[in-house]
């Protein structure tokens, strides 16, 4: 057998800004068997995601949205359709395409550091001193260089989250899915947040898809916003947002556009529960 | 310091209450000895080396037979946590074998082992091995599925997945059955230790014995005294800077 000699991938070049992802969705649908019987989460979904495009998918609880964005991340499979990045079909989950859960998935075993590194741990070619400098770059893009030796418990939910942005964005993925992450945070936590995921965006360079069930959210963060209904969960409208950026949450602008959406949204979701007369 | 004074005056006040019991006569010295007494043994017994003699018998078979039960309870567990087949068989057969109380293997041990060693360290082995195994597939069947779910995400996979992120969330629950191992591995072996002459070393389960067959209760206070403070010095070595770690990592509350 003969060995290869192994390239080595410096700090720099592994903190280079590379070309996003293009996504491309045909005809998903996805059941689910509850206790209720089936439920189509997922009917005949199709989408376009551009490169380093911001999407936001919006909708009621139940509309399958968070199911589409664990399909794309590889999480889980779709009963029919196909799912493509950058023309070759989704397989598995990847470090390519990597996730921010709505809940911190942060590992208490380690401490902030620790976990920034995990991902880059598991990339070859880098050197331990070289996959140090990059967490400790992407701590200081989050805001949190004074915490790195924190443990996960002794941080607030927003600097929870800032962490697990810093570490879905250390292994320098071409692609952010967001599932609701900042739906657990107080108004001022998520109002800064929104301010430093476009500056991040813009200075990284991603293709982001973004799951909330929150219009104004969705209106202030996306290029393009996407409008599913429940049962089945079906992409019904799309908006794009041509405001400029960044976007402040309270402009009146923006509230010109949540308010269409959310207009939108509601004549596709039918109450949850009817009340007969 | 002051928590260490209070200690400290705690356990004077208990010594001095038993030198006011033996200097009452409410029993004979034969049944309760003066502390004095029970120093003086313990003195001798360490100069003459049958202390330390039996400590270090004790402490092998207890460490030997811990070590094997761990090494063989942790990766039984993962299997038991990983597929069906193995908790219906290896999980069910821990989970009865567990509530056995291990004592009652060294009737067993003695008539497969004979009076050797081999006999106490298939005694302390069983004591161990079903509570790390019971332990660490409660463990990993609590990890919440979204660490593993992250973990997928950044390429995380197999054996990698296995020990960098499952084991590790599944490590309070380890060490708590790491612990209860230990508790029943020490009970089982002074119970075999005390039942039983093993001819290959005497241990301070024989010592406690050797005590009361001939009626010196120095000795067996004395002997008892020191597995006491041979359970506290390995829970204070052993278990509590583990415990503290995870305390301080995953946040638990902290005595």
């Amino acid at each position: 057998m003969q060995r290869l000699p192994r390239q080595r991938t410096s700090a720099a070049e592994e903190l280079e800004v590379i070309a996003p992802s293009k996504l491309a969705i045909e005809n998903v649908s996805k059941n689910f068997k509850g206790a209720s019987g089936a439920v189509l989460a997922l009917d005949q979904v199709s989408l376009n995601v551009a490169e380093g495009e911001f999407v936001c998918l919006v909708g009621a609880s139940g509309c399958g949205k968070t199911t589409l964005l664990n399909i794309i991340a590889g999480l889980e499979k779709p009963d029919s359709g196909t799912v493509q990045a950058d023309g070759k079909p989704i397989t598995g989950p990847g470090r390519e395409r990597l996730v921010m859960f709505q809940e911190p998935a942060l590992f208490p075993w380690l401490n902030v550091f620790g976990n920034v590194l995990f991902g880059l741990k598991l990339k070859p070619n880098l050197t331990n001193k070289d996959r140090q400098d990059v967490a400790k770059y992407y701590l200081e893009l989050v805001g949190l260089s004074r915490f790195e030796r924190a443990n996960i418990h002794e941080l607030s939910g927003g600097m929870k989250q800032r962490v697990s942005l810093a570490r879905a964005l250390a292994p320098n993925p071409r692609m952010l899915l967001m599932d609701e992450p900042f739906a657990a945070l107080d108004a001022l936590t998520r109002e800064q947040l929104y301010g430093d995921l476009q500056r991040i965006w813009k200075a990284r360079n991603k293709t982001i898809v973004f799951v909330t069930h929150n219009v104004r959210e969705a209106a202030c963060l996306g290029d393009r916003v996407i409008v599913f209904s429940p049962r089945p969960g079906r992409i019904r409208e799309e908006f794009a947002v041509d405001l400029p950026r960044p976007r402040d949450i309270n402009s009146v602008d923006l509230a010109v556009h949540a308010t269409e959406i959310t207009k939108a949204l509601k004549g596709y979701s039918q109450p949850e529960v009817a009340i007969a007369e | 310091m002051k928590r260490f004074l209070l200690a400290a005056l705690f356990f004077a006040v208990l010594l001095l209450i038993w030198e006011a019991l033996f200097r009452a006569k409410i029993w004979s010295p034969v049944l309760l000895p003066s502390p004095r007494q029970v120093a003086v043994y313990l003195k001798d017994a360490t100069v003459d080396g049958t202390l330390v003699k039996a400590t270090i018998v004790t402490m092998r078979r207890l460490i030997i037979g811990y070590i094997i039960g761990l090494l063989a309870g942790l990766p039984l567990g993962l299997l038991t946590a990983r597929w069906r087949v193995c908790q219906d068989t290896i999980g069910t057969l821990a989970l009865g074998l567990q509530t056995l109380p291990s004592v009652c293997w060294v009737p067993l041990a003695l008539l497969w082992f004979g009076q050797t060693e081999a006999a106490m360290l298939f005694v302390v082995v069983m004591g161990t091995l079903w509570s790390v195994v019971i332990a660490t597939e409660t463990g990993v069947r609590n990890v919440p599925p979204i660490y593993r779910r992250a973990a997928l995400t950044m390429g995380s996979r197999r054996m990698h997945m296995w020990f960098k992120v499952i084991l590790p969330a599944a490590l309070p629950f380890i060490v708590s059955g790491m612990k209860q191992g230990w508790a029943f591995a020490w009970r089982s072996l002074m119970a075999a230790e005390i039942f039983v002459t093993i001819l290959t070393g005497f241990g301070l389960g024989q010592l406690l014995h050797y005590g009361r067959e001939l009626s010196a209760m120095e000795q067996v206070i004395g002997i008892m005294i020191i597995i006491v403070v041979i359970g506290l010095l390995a829970d204070k070595i052993f278990f509590s800077p583990f415990e503290k770690f995870l305390h301080r990592r995953w946040g638990t509350s902290q005595a």
